[in-house]
């Protein structure tokens, strides 16, 4: 017999402590596999956020450093730039990467920095306990718009993808899914082209992985899915937005 | 003839492995429970699988193997 599937060596044996049904695991190991098919273990650099992604650093079989929500890309442009022939990439929430961390994510893609962000969209702030993000959908109730996103009093949900595509700095930027067997394959491939284009040292690359957080979404893991297709993907269009 | 064994005690009982599995043959267990005290999933017709390994792509903890 041989194995058509086995879990990455690129993954440690800890048992992740997300909650059931969370795609933060599949996203986890989608990053893992690229790295491991890359063959770029030893010289690869995760910069981990502040999130439900906190622990991150436990599960990845590769170095990783901690940063400051929303800090991230300015941590790993620290790191890319001192060791200019690592693999570097940023793992954030959408809370981090387009809330608090707005600056910071917008200027690194404007510096062109050879850096990947790994961006979980799930349209909440998962970790604290399901507040309000930038990308919260318009009607979708969290503990702070309890009547659901009043699109008058705090806007429409922003798009970072097709924001970041309008940077000169950016070179690769693709917006996935989970929400089924073909569109978690095209998120492998989309990770692993944003690496490519890192280590081709052509810019800065993003891809956004459209999630679920079944718990602050009051779901079960399945309705979540179905929710995400029907809501979060007519919102947020997949696919490429910008390659050089 | 495929085989899929499923890390019961890691398995957080969420079901994505059976929406995404294309012949339904994937349910949650009624009799066992793991230590964390979920029903982890189990195969009910082994050669009806036909190794295509969605059930293992959509779990988040990867949880599941699969040979052919
Ligand atoms: C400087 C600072 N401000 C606020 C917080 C509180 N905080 C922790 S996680 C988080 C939001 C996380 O949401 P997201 O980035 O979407 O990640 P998720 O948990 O959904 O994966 C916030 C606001 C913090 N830890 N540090
Ligand atoms: S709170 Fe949401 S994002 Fe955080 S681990 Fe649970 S399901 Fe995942």
């Amino acid at each position: 017999m041989t194995k058509v599937f086995q879990k990455t060596k690129l993954l440690t044996d800890e048992v992740m402590h997300y909650c059931p049904g969370c795609t933060h695991g599949i996203v986890h190991r989608l990053v893992a596999e690229a790295i491991d098919e890359l063959g770029v273990q030893g010289k690869t650099v995760g910069v981990v956020p502040v999130g439900c992604a906190v622990f991150a650093y436990k599960y990845f079989n590769i170095d990783t450093q901690e940063a400051a929500h929303g800090r991230a890309p300015a941590v790993a442009t620290g790191i890319k730039r001192v060791h200019p022939d690592n693999v570097v990439f940023t793992y954030q929430g959408d809370g981090d990467l387009a809330s608090i961390g707005t600056a910071e994510i917008v200027q690194a893609a404007h510096r062109g920095e050879k850096i990947t962000a790994i961006f979980v969209n799930n349209a909440i702030y998962g970790m604290t306990g399901g507040q309000m993000a930038p990308t919260t959908l318009v009607g979708q109730k969290t503990t702070t718009s309890p009547y659901g996103r009043d699109k008058d009093h705090c806007g429409s949900p922003i798009r970072m993808s097709e924001m970041l595509a309008t940077i000169e700095g950016s070179a690769y930027i693709e917006r996935v899914a989970l929400n089924n067997n073909a569109n978690i394959m095209k998120a492998k491939r989309a990770i692993k082209k944003a690496f490519e284009t890192q280590i081709a040292k052509k810019g800065f690359s993003m891809i956004e992985v459209l999630s679920t957080c079944p718990t602050n979404w009051g779901k079960s893991p399945v309705e979540a899915m179905e929710w995400l297709e029907e809501n979060m993907i007519p919102y947020y269009p997949l696919g490429v937005k910008k390659e050089v | 003839m495929a085989k899929v064994t499923i890390n019961e005690e890691l398995c957080k009982g969420c079901e994505l492995c059976i929406r995404a599995c294309p012949k339904k043959i994937l349910v949650l267990s009624d009799t066992k429970l793991n230590s964390k005290g979920y029903h982890p999933c189990e195969i009910t017709d082994m050669s009806a699988c036909i190794a295509c390994a969605a059930c293992a792509r959509t779990c988040p903890d990867v949880v599941i193997e699969i040979e052919k």
